[in-house]
Protein backbone atom coordinates (compact mmCIF):
# COMPACT_ATOMS: atom_id res chain seq x y z
CA UNK A 1 0.00 0.00 0.00
CA UNK A 2 1.03 3.59 -0.99
CA UNK A 3 2.00 6.36 1.50
CA UNK A 4 0.69 10.17 1.07
CA UNK A 5 3.67 12.66 1.29
CA UNK A 6 3.00 13.40 4.80
CA UNK A 7 3.09 10.01 5.98
CA UNK A 8 6.39 9.23 4.22
CA UNK A 9 7.69 12.76 6.14
CA UNK A 10 6.58 11.01 9.20
CA UNK A 11 8.02 7.33 8.41
CA UNK A 12 11.85 9.19 7.22
CA UNK A 13 11.80 11.17 10.30
CA UNK A 14 11.03 7.44 12.81
CA UNK A 15 12.53 5.52 10.45
CA UNK A 16 10.18 3.07 10.29
CA UNK A 17 6.35 2.92 8.55
CA UNK A 18 4.61 5.49 9.94
CA UNK A 19 0.83 5.76 8.68
CA UNK A 20 -2.30 7.79 8.74
CA UNK A 21 -3.78 7.65 12.46
CA UNK A 22 -0.67 6.96 14.27
CA UNK A 23 0.16 8.79 17.54
CA UNK A 24 4.19 9.89 17.25
CA UNK A 25 6.54 11.77 19.38
CA UNK A 26 8.61 13.35 16.12
CA UNK A 27 11.34 15.80 16.38
CA UNK A 28 10.67 19.08 14.78
CA UNK A 29 13.18 21.02 12.09
CA UNK A 30 12.30 24.37 13.32
CA UNK A 31 9.92 25.61 15.93
CA UNK A 32 8.49 29.91 15.32
CA UNK A 33 7.17 31.90 18.30
CA UNK A 34 5.94 35.49 17.54
CA UNK A 35 5.18 38.65 20.19
CA UNK A 36 1.47 37.13 20.82
CA UNK A 37 2.09 33.75 21.72
CA UNK A 38 5.62 33.74 22.32
CA UNK A 39 5.91 35.09 25.50
CA UNK A 40 3.49 32.26 26.98
CA UNK A 41 5.38 29.87 25.80
CA UNK A 42 8.19 30.80 27.38
CA UNK A 43 6.34 30.91 30.83
CA UNK A 44 5.18 27.57 30.10
CA UNK A 45 8.72 26.11 29.19
CA UNK A 46 9.99 27.64 32.23
CA UNK A 47 7.11 25.79 34.43
CA UNK A 48 8.36 22.85 32.27
CA UNK A 49 11.45 23.03 34.19
CA UNK A 50 13.37 24.15 31.36
CA UNK A 51 16.35 26.23 31.51
CA UNK A 52 18.15 25.87 28.16
CA UNK A 53 16.14 25.82 25.11
CA UNK A 54 16.55 22.45 22.99
CA UNK A 55 18.68 24.06 20.17
CA UNK A 56 18.74 27.78 19.90
CA UNK A 57 19.62 27.45 16.11
CA UNK A 58 16.58 25.52 14.92
CA UNK A 59 14.04 28.59 16.95
CA UNK A 60 12.98 31.26 14.67
CA UNK A 61 11.64 34.44 16.83
CA UNK A 62 10.29 37.09 15.51
CA UNK A 63 7.64 40.09 16.25
CA UNK A 64 4.93 40.76 13.46
CA UNK A 65 1.22 40.97 15.42
CA UNK A 66 1.87 44.29 17.50
CA UNK A 67 4.73 45.82 15.45
CA UNK A 68 5.91 48.78 16.67
CA UNK A 69 4.71 48.12 19.81
CA UNK A 70 1.24 49.66 20.39
CA UNK A 71 0.66 49.61 23.87
CA UNK A 72 2.84 49.59 26.90
CA UNK A 73 2.15 45.96 27.84
CA UNK A 74 3.06 44.94 24.14
CA UNK A 75 6.26 46.32 24.24
CA UNK A 76 6.88 44.86 27.90
CA UNK A 77 5.94 41.10 26.01
CA UNK A 78 9.01 41.82 23.31
CA UNK A 79 11.30 43.38 25.62
CA UNK A 80 10.62 39.60 27.58
CA UNK A 81 11.32 37.78 24.41
CA UNK A 82 14.00 39.89 23.61
CA UNK A 83 15.99 39.05 26.76
CA UNK A 84 14.79 35.40 26.35
CA UNK A 85 16.26 35.39 22.76
CA UNK A 86 19.64 36.72 24.29
CA UNK A 87 19.91 34.66 26.89
CA UNK A 88 19.20 31.63 25.10
CA UNK A 89 21.33 32.06 21.76
CA UNK A 90 18.32 32.39 19.89
CA UNK A 91 18.27 34.51 16.89
CA UNK A 92 15.76 37.39 16.89
CA UNK A 93 14.64 39.05 13.54
CA UNK A 94 12.72 41.15 16.10
CA UNK A 95 10.23 43.54 14.40
CA UNK A 96 12.92 44.28 11.48
CA UNK A 97 11.47 41.67 8.70
CA UNK A 98 8.21 41.42 8.99
CA UNK A 99 5.06 38.41 9.48
CA UNK A 100 6.17 35.11 10.38
CA UNK A 101 5.17 33.10 8.07
CA UNK A 102 6.37 34.97 4.95
CA UNK A 103 9.84 35.13 7.10
CA UNK A 104 10.27 31.82 7.42
CA UNK A 105 9.38 30.86 4.15
CA UNK A 106 11.96 33.61 2.79
CA UNK A 107 15.00 33.13 5.05
CA UNK A 108 15.03 29.27 4.40
CA UNK A 109 14.06 28.20 7.56
CA UNK A 110 11.29 25.47 5.95
CA UNK A 111 12.29 23.07 3.37
CA UNK A 112 10.42 19.96 1.56
CA UNK A 113 10.79 17.05 3.81
CA UNK A 114 10.72 19.03 7.44
CA UNK A 115 8.44 19.16 10.48
CA UNK A 116 7.90 22.89 11.16
CA UNK A 117 5.99 23.88 14.08
CA UNK A 118 4.65 27.33 14.83
CA UNK A 119 2.64 28.66 18.02
CA UNK A 120 0.13 30.54 15.17
CA UNK A 121 -2.33 28.66 13.19
CA UNK A 122 -1.59 29.96 10.09
CA UNK A 123 1.83 27.93 10.24
CA UNK A 124 0.65 25.61 7.54
CA UNK A 125 1.65 28.10 5.28
CA UNK A 126 5.43 26.48 4.57
CA UNK A 127 3.25 23.75 3.32
CA UNK A 128 4.31 25.80 0.29
CA UNK A 129 7.76 24.82 0.61
CA UNK A 130 6.41 21.18 0.81
CA UNK A 131 7.23 20.54 4.59
CA UNK A 132 5.29 19.22 6.98
CA UNK A 133 3.84 22.55 9.39
CA UNK A 134 1.40 22.88 11.73
CA UNK A 135 0.22 25.56 13.98
CA UNK A 136 0.30 24.62 17.77
CA UNK A 137 -0.83 26.33 21.18
CA UNK A 138 1.70 28.04 23.46
CA UNK A 139 1.85 25.50 26.26
CA UNK A 140 2.73 22.78 23.48
CA UNK A 141 5.20 25.01 21.80
CA UNK A 142 6.92 25.27 25.70
CA UNK A 143 6.91 21.27 25.43
CA UNK A 144 8.78 21.82 21.80
CA UNK A 145 10.99 24.90 23.39
CA UNK A 146 12.17 22.17 26.01
CA UNK A 147 12.76 18.76 24.10
CA UNK A 148 12.82 19.79 20.22
CA UNK A 149 9.70 17.40 19.84
CA UNK A 150 6.01 17.17 19.99
CA UNK A 151 3.32 14.16 20.01
CA UNK A 152 1.42 14.46 16.40
CA UNK A 153 -1.47 12.35 15.47
CA UNK A 154 -0.49 12.21 11.63
CA UNK A 155 -3.17 12.95 9.05
CA UNK A 156 -4.65 11.59 6.18
CA UNK A 157 -5.05 13.86 3.31
CA UNK A 158 -7.44 14.86 1.43
CA UNK A 159 -6.18 15.19 -2.22
CA UNK A 160 -7.26 18.66 -3.63
CA UNK A 161 -5.67 17.93 -7.77
CA UNK A 162 -6.41 21.34 -9.73
CA UNK A 163 -6.44 21.61 -13.43
CA UNK A 164 -6.27 24.34 -16.20
CA UNK A 165 -5.19 27.64 -16.50
CA UNK A 166 -6.59 30.76 -14.35
CA UNK A 167 -8.56 33.77 -16.84
CA UNK A 168 -7.11 37.00 -16.57
CA UNK A 169 -7.95 38.64 -12.72
CA UNK A 170 -8.36 35.58 -11.36
CA UNK A 171 -5.94 33.43 -9.77
CA UNK A 172 -4.47 31.19 -6.00
CA UNK A 173 -7.09 33.28 -3.55
CA UNK A 174 -10.31 32.61 -5.97
CA UNK A 175 -9.09 29.12 -6.15
CA UNK A 176 -8.58 28.51 -2.35
CA UNK A 177 -11.74 30.44 -1.51
CA UNK A 178 -13.77 28.23 -3.86
CA UNK A 179 -11.96 25.50 -2.15
CA UNK A 180 -12.97 26.97 1.33
CA UNK A 181 -16.29 27.43 0.18
CA UNK A 182 -16.92 23.58 -0.75
CA UNK A 183 -14.76 21.88 1.93
CA UNK A 184 -16.52 23.93 4.79
CA UNK A 185 -14.79 25.25 7.54
CA UNK A 186 -14.34 21.62 9.70
CA UNK A 187 -14.62 19.88 6.15
CA UNK A 188 -11.20 19.10 6.65
CA UNK A 189 -10.77 18.77 10.72
CA UNK A 190 -7.32 16.82 11.73
CA UNK A 191 -6.94 16.61 8.03
CA UNK A 192 -3.97 17.55 5.36
CA UNK A 193 -4.88 18.83 2.14
CA UNK A 194 -2.74 17.69 -0.28
CA UNK A 195 -2.65 20.62 -3.59
CA UNK A 196 -1.56 19.06 -6.82
CA UNK A 197 -2.48 18.94 -10.44
CA UNK A 198 -1.03 20.96 -13.28
CA UNK A 199 -2.37 24.33 -11.94
CA UNK A 200 -0.22 23.92 -8.93
CA UNK A 201 2.77 22.52 -10.60
CA UNK A 202 2.61 25.59 -12.81
CA UNK A 203 1.52 28.11 -10.07
CA UNK A 204 4.49 30.30 -8.49
CA UNK A 205 5.53 30.17 -4.61
CA UNK A 206 3.46 33.49 -3.86
CA UNK A 207 0.27 31.75 -5.17
CA UNK A 208 0.90 28.32 -3.69
CA UNK A 209 1.86 30.06 -0.19
CA UNK A 210 -1.75 32.05 -0.61
CA UNK A 211 -3.25 28.47 -0.81
CA UNK A 212 -1.22 26.57 1.90
CA UNK A 213 -1.98 29.32 4.12
CA UNK A 214 -5.87 29.05 4.44
CA UNK A 215 -5.64 24.89 4.92
CA UNK A 216 -6.60 26.17 8.66
CA UNK A 217 -9.67 27.25 7.46
CA UNK A 218 -10.94 24.57 6.69
CA UNK A 219 -9.74 22.84 9.64
CA UNK A 220 -7.09 21.10 8.22
CA UNK A 221 -3.55 20.64 10.61
CA UNK A 222 -1.39 21.36 7.69
CA UNK A 223 -1.44 22.11 3.55
CA UNK A 224 1.04 20.57 1.44
CA UNK A 225 2.14 21.05 -1.81
CA UNK A 226 4.42 18.56 -3.30
CA UNK A 227 7.59 19.53 -4.24
CA UNK A 228 9.16 20.56 -7.63
CA UNK A 229 11.71 22.34 -9.55
CA UNK A 230 9.81 25.81 -8.54
CA UNK A 231 10.22 24.72 -4.61
CA UNK A 232 13.87 23.68 -5.53
CA UNK A 233 14.72 27.19 -7.03
CA UNK A 234 13.24 28.96 -4.54
CA UNK A 235 14.25 26.87 -1.16
CA UNK A 236 17.98 26.07 -2.83
CA UNK A 237 18.34 30.15 -3.39
CA UNK A 238 17.78 30.41 0.79
CA UNK A 239 19.08 27.23 1.57
CA UNK A 240 21.61 25.97 -0.79
CA UNK A 241 22.27 22.29 1.92
CA UNK A 242 18.47 21.76 1.24
CA UNK A 243 17.23 18.32 0.14
CA UNK A 244 13.70 16.32 0.34
CA UNK A 245 12.79 17.70 -3.61
CA UNK A 246 11.84 14.44 -4.71
CA UNK A 247 9.75 13.36 -1.98
CA UNK A 248 5.87 12.85 -4.09
CA UNK A 249 3.43 10.58 -2.47
CA UNK A 250 3.01 7.19 -4.07
CA UNK A 251 0.44 6.14 -7.14
CA UNK A 252 -1.20 3.74 -5.07
CA UNK A 253 -0.93 5.92 -2.14
CA UNK A 254 -4.57 6.46 0.56
CA UNK A 255 -6.67 9.60 0.84
CA UNK A 256 -9.34 10.00 2.55
CA UNK A 257 -10.76 12.07 -0.06
CA UNK A 258 -9.95 13.09 -4.12
CA UNK A 259 -11.32 16.37 -5.39
CA UNK A 260 -10.84 17.88 -8.53
CA UNK A 261 -10.75 21.31 -9.81
CA UNK A 262 -11.32 22.74 -13.03
CA UNK A 263 -10.23 26.55 -12.98
CA UNK A 264 -10.29 27.78 -16.61
CA UNK A 265 -13.92 28.71 -15.99
CA UNK A 266 -12.97 30.19 -12.14
CA UNK A 267 -14.79 33.45 -11.81
CA UNK A 268 -13.08 36.33 -9.09
CA UNK A 269 -14.55 34.54 -5.57
CA UNK A 270 -15.37 36.72 -2.15
CA UNK A 271 -16.20 34.97 1.32
CA UNK A 272 -19.02 37.20 2.73
CA UNK A 273 -19.25 37.59 6.68
CA UNK A 274 -18.67 36.37 9.06
CA UNK A 275 -17.30 32.42 7.99
CA UNK A 276 -14.44 31.93 5.41
CA UNK A 277 -16.54 29.01 4.18
CA UNK A 278 -19.38 31.50 2.88
CA UNK A 279 -18.03 32.21 -0.01
CA UNK A 280 -19.88 33.25 -3.58
CA UNK A 281 -18.66 34.90 -6.92
CA UNK A 282 -17.71 38.13 -7.10
CA UNK A 283 -21.35 38.88 -9.04
CA UNK A 284 -23.24 38.30 -6.16
CA UNK A 285 -22.25 41.09 -4.09
CA UNK A 286 -20.70 43.62 -6.45
CA UNK A 287 -22.30 47.10 -5.90
CA UNK A 288 -21.58 46.45 -1.47
CA UNK A 289 -20.19 49.79 -0.23
CA UNK A 290 -16.52 49.15 0.90
CA UNK A 291 -15.15 51.66 3.66
CA UNK A 292 -11.96 50.25 4.03
CA UNK A 293 -9.80 47.91 1.77
CA UNK A 294 -6.66 46.38 3.19
CA UNK A 295 -4.37 44.67 0.67
CA UNK A 296 -1.72 42.82 3.21
CA UNK A 297 -1.17 39.96 5.05
CA UNK A 298 0.70 36.95 5.07
CA UNK A 299 -2.10 35.22 2.49
CA UNK A 300 -1.33 38.21 -0.03
CA UNK A 301 1.10 40.41 0.99
CA UNK A 302 3.58 39.33 -1.36
CA UNK A 303 4.98 41.68 -4.51
CA UNK A 304 2.97 39.77 -6.56
CA UNK A 305 -0.05 40.67 -4.67
CA UNK A 306 1.18 44.49 -5.07
CA UNK A 307 1.93 43.88 -9.00
CA UNK A 308 -1.36 42.43 -9.46
CA UNK A 309 -3.19 45.50 -7.82
CA UNK A 310 -0.94 47.88 -9.61
CA UNK A 311 -2.14 46.28 -13.01
CA UNK A 312 -5.86 46.82 -11.96
CA UNK A 313 -5.01 50.44 -10.79
CA UNK A 314 -3.04 51.51 -14.01
CA UNK A 315 -2.95 55.23 -14.12
CA UNK A 316 -6.04 56.04 -11.56
CA UNK A 317 -6.72 57.01 -8.18
CA UNK A 318 -8.30 55.10 -5.33
CA UNK A 319 -11.58 56.39 -4.09
CA UNK A 320 -11.59 59.52 -1.65
CA UNK A 321 -14.45 57.33 0.29
CA UNK A 322 -12.57 54.44 0.69
CA UNK A 323 -9.04 53.91 3.49
CA UNK A 324 -6.95 51.92 1.29
CA UNK A 325 -4.31 49.98 3.59
CA UNK A 326 -1.18 48.23 2.33
CA UNK A 327 0.84 46.02 4.13
CA UNK A 328 3.65 44.45 2.38
CA UNK A 329 4.39 40.90 4.03
CA UNK A 330 7.79 41.33 4.48
CA UNK A 331 11.02 43.71 4.13
CA UNK A 332 11.98 41.84 1.38
CA UNK A 333 8.37 41.77 -0.26
CA UNK A 334 8.56 45.52 0.32
CA UNK A 335 12.33 46.39 -1.07
CA UNK A 336 10.78 44.27 -4.52
CA UNK A 337 7.84 46.56 -4.75
CA UNK A 338 9.33 49.81 -3.83
CA UNK A 339 12.05 49.03 -6.34
CA UNK A 340 9.41 48.12 -8.83
CA UNK A 341 7.75 51.69 -8.25
CA UNK A 342 4.63 50.29 -7.15
CA UNK A 343 4.62 51.71 -3.58
CA UNK A 344 4.96 55.48 -5.08
CA UNK A 345 1.96 54.38 -7.61
CA UNK A 346 0.04 53.56 -4.28
CA UNK A 347 0.69 56.46 -2.14
CA UNK A 348 -0.29 58.75 -5.29
CA UNK A 349 -3.22 57.07 -5.39
CA UNK A 350 -4.51 57.71 -2.38
CA UNK A 351 -3.39 54.42 0.09
CA UNK A 352 -1.70 54.15 3.22
CA UNK A 353 1.74 51.85 3.00
CA UNK A 354 2.33 50.60 6.51
CA UNK A 355 5.49 48.62 7.70
CA UNK A 356 5.55 44.94 7.80
CA UNK A 357 2.97 43.47 9.82
CA UNK A 358 0.31 41.57 10.59
CA UNK A 359 -2.17 45.39 10.56
CA UNK A 360 -5.64 44.88 10.64
CA UNK A 361 -5.65 41.07 10.21
CA UNK A 362 -4.78 40.80 14.00
CA UNK A 363 -7.34 43.24 14.87
CA UNK A 364 -5.88 44.88 17.69
CA UNK A 365 -3.05 47.37 16.23
CA UNK A 366 -4.52 49.28 13.71
CA UNK A 367 -6.70 49.95 10.92
CA UNK A 368 -9.46 48.49 12.96
CA UNK A 369 -13.24 49.21 12.07
CA UNK A 370 -15.99 50.81 13.67
CA UNK A 371 -19.76 49.52 14.06
CA UNK A 372 -21.66 49.37 10.80
CA UNK A 373 -18.11 49.58 8.68
CA UNK A 374 -17.26 46.87 6.23
CA UNK A 375 -13.94 46.05 5.02
CA UNK A 376 -12.68 43.86 1.85
CA UNK A 377 -9.51 42.15 3.08
CA UNK A 378 -6.61 39.62 0.90
CA UNK A 379 -6.24 38.24 4.54
CA UNK A 380 -7.61 34.80 5.89
CA UNK A 381 -10.36 35.57 8.14
CA UNK A 382 -13.53 37.34 8.44
CA UNK A 383 -14.94 35.83 11.60
CA UNK A 384 -16.95 38.60 13.28
CA UNK A 385 -14.86 41.29 15.16
CA UNK A 386 -11.85 40.15 12.99
CA UNK A 387 -10.87 43.78 12.23
CA UNK A 388 -12.24 45.57 14.83
CA UNK A 389 -16.02 46.35 15.63
CA UNK A 390 -18.32 42.97 16.22
CA UNK A 391 -20.84 45.10 14.60
CA UNK A 392 -18.65 45.79 10.92
CA UNK A 393 -18.32 42.95 8.39
CA UNK A 394 -15.20 41.55 6.61
CA UNK A 395 -15.28 40.49 3.39
CA UNK A 396 -12.45 38.53 1.60
CA UNK A 397 -10.92 38.66 -1.45
CA UNK A 398 -7.91 38.02 -4.29
CA UNK A 399 -5.67 41.83 -4.57
CA UNK A 400 -7.14 41.90 -8.12
CA UNK A 401 -10.57 41.88 -6.63
CA UNK A 402 -9.56 44.15 -3.63
CA UNK A 403 -7.42 47.08 -5.77
CA UNK A 404 -11.02 47.00 -8.15
CA UNK A 405 -13.31 47.80 -5.31
CA UNK A 406 -10.58 50.42 -3.91
CA UNK A 407 -11.03 52.58 -7.38
CA UNK A 408 -15.07 52.35 -7.37
CA UNK A 409 -15.86 51.75 -3.58
CA UNK A 410 -17.94 49.24 -3.96
CA UNK A 411 -17.30 45.52 -4.45
CA UNK A 412 -15.94 45.58 -8.10
CA UNK A 413 -15.63 42.50 -10.41
CA UNK A 414 -11.77 43.14 -11.26
CA UNK A 415 -12.35 42.20 -15.14
CA UNK A 416 -14.54 45.31 -15.33
CA UNK A 417 -12.79 48.09 -14.15
CA UNK B 1 -23.66 23.81 37.00
CA UNK B 2 -25.70 25.27 34.54
CA UNK B 3 -25.85 25.65 30.71
CA UNK B 4 -25.08 28.37 28.55
CA UNK B 5 -24.97 27.44 24.83
CA UNK B 6 -23.45 28.47 21.98
CA UNK B 7 -24.11 27.81 17.89
CA UNK B 8 -21.75 26.49 15.13
CA UNK B 9 -17.88 27.94 14.52
CA UNK B 10 -17.17 29.25 17.58
CA UNK B 11 -14.19 31.07 16.74
CA UNK B 12 -10.80 32.09 19.05
CA UNK B 13 -11.35 35.57 18.07
CA UNK B 14 -15.12 35.50 19.41
CA UNK B 15 -14.35 33.83 22.57
CA UNK B 16 -11.17 36.30 23.44
CA UNK B 17 -10.91 39.57 20.97
CA UNK B 18 -7.08 39.74 19.01
CA UNK B 19 -6.97 43.53 21.22
CA UNK B 20 -6.66 41.54 24.86
CA UNK B 21 -4.26 39.27 23.49
CA UNK B 22 -1.06 40.57 25.42
CA UNK B 23 -2.54 39.44 28.12
CA UNK B 24 -2.06 35.79 29.20
CA UNK B 25 -3.36 35.51 32.73
CA UNK B 26 -6.53 33.95 32.62
CA UNK B 27 -8.30 36.14 35.52
CA UNK B 28 -7.69 39.19 33.29
CA UNK B 29 -8.41 37.69 30.49
CA UNK B 30 -11.74 36.54 31.68
CA UNK B 31 -13.00 40.23 31.81
CA UNK B 32 -12.95 39.73 28.25
CA UNK B 33 -14.16 36.71 27.38
CA UNK B 34 -16.84 36.87 24.17
CA UNK B 35 -16.86 40.65 24.46
CA UNK B 36 -18.84 41.84 21.86
CA UNK B 37 -20.54 38.58 20.88
CA UNK B 38 -22.26 37.19 23.97
CA UNK B 39 -21.84 40.17 26.99
CA UNK B 40 -23.80 38.57 29.28
CA UNK B 41 -21.73 36.00 29.28
CA UNK B 42 -19.34 37.67 31.18
CA UNK B 43 -21.44 39.01 33.60
CA UNK B 44 -23.51 36.06 34.49
CA UNK B 45 -20.96 33.08 34.44
CA UNK B 46 -20.65 30.68 37.18
CA UNK B 47 -17.64 29.10 38.39
CA UNK B 48 -18.83 25.05 37.78
CA UNK B 49 -20.86 26.45 34.37
CA UNK B 50 -20.46 24.68 31.15
CA UNK B 51 -20.29 26.22 27.66
CA UNK B 52 -22.35 24.04 25.45
CA UNK B 53 -21.91 24.20 21.66
CA UNK B 54 -22.44 22.81 18.21
CA UNK B 55 -20.01 21.93 15.69
CA UNK B 56 -16.05 23.38 15.37
CA UNK B 57 -15.71 25.31 18.59
CA UNK B 58 -12.77 26.73 18.86
CA UNK B 59 -11.84 27.71 15.35
CA UNK B 60 -9.58 29.78 13.91
CA UNK B 61 -5.70 31.21 15.89
CA UNK B 62 -3.72 29.16 18.06
CA UNK B 63 -4.23 31.68 20.77
CA UNK B 64 -4.39 29.54 23.85
CA UNK B 65 -5.51 32.82 25.70
CA UNK B 66 -9.02 31.48 24.40
CA UNK B 67 -9.35 28.14 26.86
CA UNK B 68 -7.25 30.30 29.33
CA UNK B 69 -9.87 32.89 29.45
CA UNK B 70 -12.86 30.09 29.71
CA UNK B 71 -10.65 29.29 32.59
CA UNK B 72 -10.39 31.98 34.09
CA UNK B 73 -14.21 32.24 34.18
CA UNK B 74 -14.54 29.23 36.48
CA UNK B 75 -15.69 27.43 33.12
CA UNK B 76 -14.00 23.83 33.63
CA UNK B 77 -15.90 22.01 30.84
CA UNK B 78 -17.04 22.31 27.40
CA UNK B 79 -19.33 20.18 25.27
CA UNK B 80 -19.72 20.13 21.81
CA UNK B 81 -20.58 18.15 19.02
CA UNK B 82 -16.53 18.67 17.68
CA UNK B 83 -13.65 20.72 17.83
CA UNK B 84 -11.42 23.04 16.21
CA UNK B 85 -7.93 20.59 16.15
CA UNK B 86 -5.98 23.59 17.85
CA UNK B 87 -8.64 24.57 20.24
CA UNK B 88 -8.80 20.93 21.19
CA UNK B 89 -5.23 20.45 21.98
CA UNK B 90 -4.67 23.72 23.75
CA UNK B 91 -7.90 22.99 25.99
CA UNK B 92 -6.49 19.33 27.02
CA UNK B 93 -2.52 21.08 27.71
CA UNK B 94 -4.20 23.94 30.01
CA UNK B 95 -7.13 21.70 31.78
CA UNK B 96 -10.15 22.46 30.48
CA UNK B 97 -11.88 19.53 29.48
CA UNK B 98 -13.46 19.11 26.12
CA UNK B 99 -15.98 16.33 25.69
CA UNK B 100 -17.50 16.02 21.79
CA UNK B 101 -21.21 14.81 21.97
CA UNK B 102 -22.49 14.20 19.05
CA UNK B 103 -25.89 16.15 19.42
CA UNK B 104 -25.80 18.83 21.66
CA UNK B 105 -29.01 20.38 20.04
CA UNK B 106 -31.43 19.33 22.88
CA UNK B 107 -29.11 20.55 26.15
CA UNK B 108 -31.05 23.97 27.28
CA UNK B 109 -29.61 26.93 27.98
CA UNK B 110 -29.45 28.18 32.01
CA UNK B 111 -30.47 24.26 32.77
CA UNK B 112 -28.51 21.88 35.40
CA UNK B 113 -26.21 19.61 33.69
CA UNK B 114 -23.71 16.84 35.60
CA UNK B 115 -20.72 16.26 33.83
CA UNK B 116 -19.38 12.67 34.33
CA UNK B 117 -15.82 12.38 32.15
CA UNK B 118 -15.16 9.43 33.68
CA UNK B 119 -18.39 6.99 32.96
CA UNK B 120 -18.09 8.95 29.51
CA UNK B 121 -21.64 10.79 29.95
CA UNK B 122 -23.24 13.93 30.52
CA UNK B 123 -26.76 14.40 32.26
CA UNK B 124 -29.18 17.58 31.52
CA UNK B 125 -33.23 17.14 32.24
CA UNK B 126 -33.34 13.82 33.30
CA UNK B 127 -31.70 12.69 29.75
CA UNK B 128 -27.96 10.74 29.67
CA UNK B 129 -25.81 11.69 26.46
CA UNK B 130 -22.85 9.86 25.45
CA UNK B 131 -19.68 11.79 25.40
CA UNK B 132 -16.37 10.47 23.85
CA UNK B 133 -13.45 10.10 26.07
CA UNK B 134 -10.12 12.33 25.18
CA UNK B 135 -7.99 9.62 23.20
CA UNK B 136 -5.48 7.77 24.71
CA UNK B 137 -2.64 9.23 24.21
CA UNK B 138 -4.12 12.68 25.51
CA UNK B 139 -5.32 10.59 28.58
CA UNK B 140 -1.74 10.47 30.25
CA UNK B 141 -1.80 14.32 29.64
CA UNK B 142 -4.97 15.04 31.49
CA UNK B 143 -4.73 12.51 34.19
CA UNK B 144 -1.07 14.55 34.58
CA UNK B 145 -3.30 17.64 35.02
CA UNK B 146 -2.03 18.56 32.04
CA UNK B 147 1.00 19.26 29.56
CA UNK B 148 2.88 21.58 32.03
CA UNK B 149 2.47 18.62 34.70
CA UNK B 150 3.08 16.06 32.18
CA UNK B 151 6.54 17.35 30.99
CA UNK B 152 7.77 19.20 34.49
CA UNK B 153 9.73 15.99 35.23
CA UNK B 154 10.92 14.69 32.45
CA UNK B 155 14.36 15.21 30.90
CA UNK B 156 13.82 14.25 27.69
CA UNK B 157 11.37 12.14 25.44
CA UNK B 158 11.17 8.98 23.75
CA UNK B 159 11.63 10.11 19.75
CA UNK B 160 9.71 7.93 17.50
CA UNK B 161 7.28 6.45 20.51
CA UNK B 162 3.77 6.28 19.98
CA UNK B 163 1.08 4.16 19.79
CA UNK B 164 -0.72 2.80 16.44
CA UNK B 165 -4.72 4.18 16.00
Amino acid sequence: MGATLVEKIFSSRCGKEIEAGDVVMAAVDRAMIHDITGPLAIQKFREMGGERVFDPARIVMLFDHQVPADSIQAAENQKFMREFALGQGIHNYDLREGVCHQVVLEKGHAAPGEIVVGSDSHTCMYGAAGAFATGIGSTDMGFVLKFGALYFRVPDSIRVEVNGAFAPRVGAKDLILSIAGDIGADGATYQALEFAGETFRSMPMAGRMTCANMAIEMGAKAGIVPPDTITREYVQARRPDAAGFDLASDRDAVYAEWREYEVADLVPQVAVPHNVDHVVGVDEVAGTHVDQVFIGSCTNGRYEDFAEAAGVLGDRKFSDAVRVVLIPASKEEYLKTLRAGLIERFVEAGALVEAPCCGPCMGGAFGLLAPGEVSLSTSNRNFRGRQGSTEAGVYLCSAATAAASAITGEITDPREV
Amino acid sequence: MRIWTFGDDIDTDAIIPGRFLTEYDPGKLAEHVFEGTRDDFRTGVRPGDVVVAGRNFGCGSSREHAPLALLGAGVKVVVAESFARIFYRNAVNTGLLPLVCPDTSALLEGHEIKVDPVGGFIESDGVRYAVEAVPPFMQAIVDAGGLVDYAKEMKEVELCTGSRR
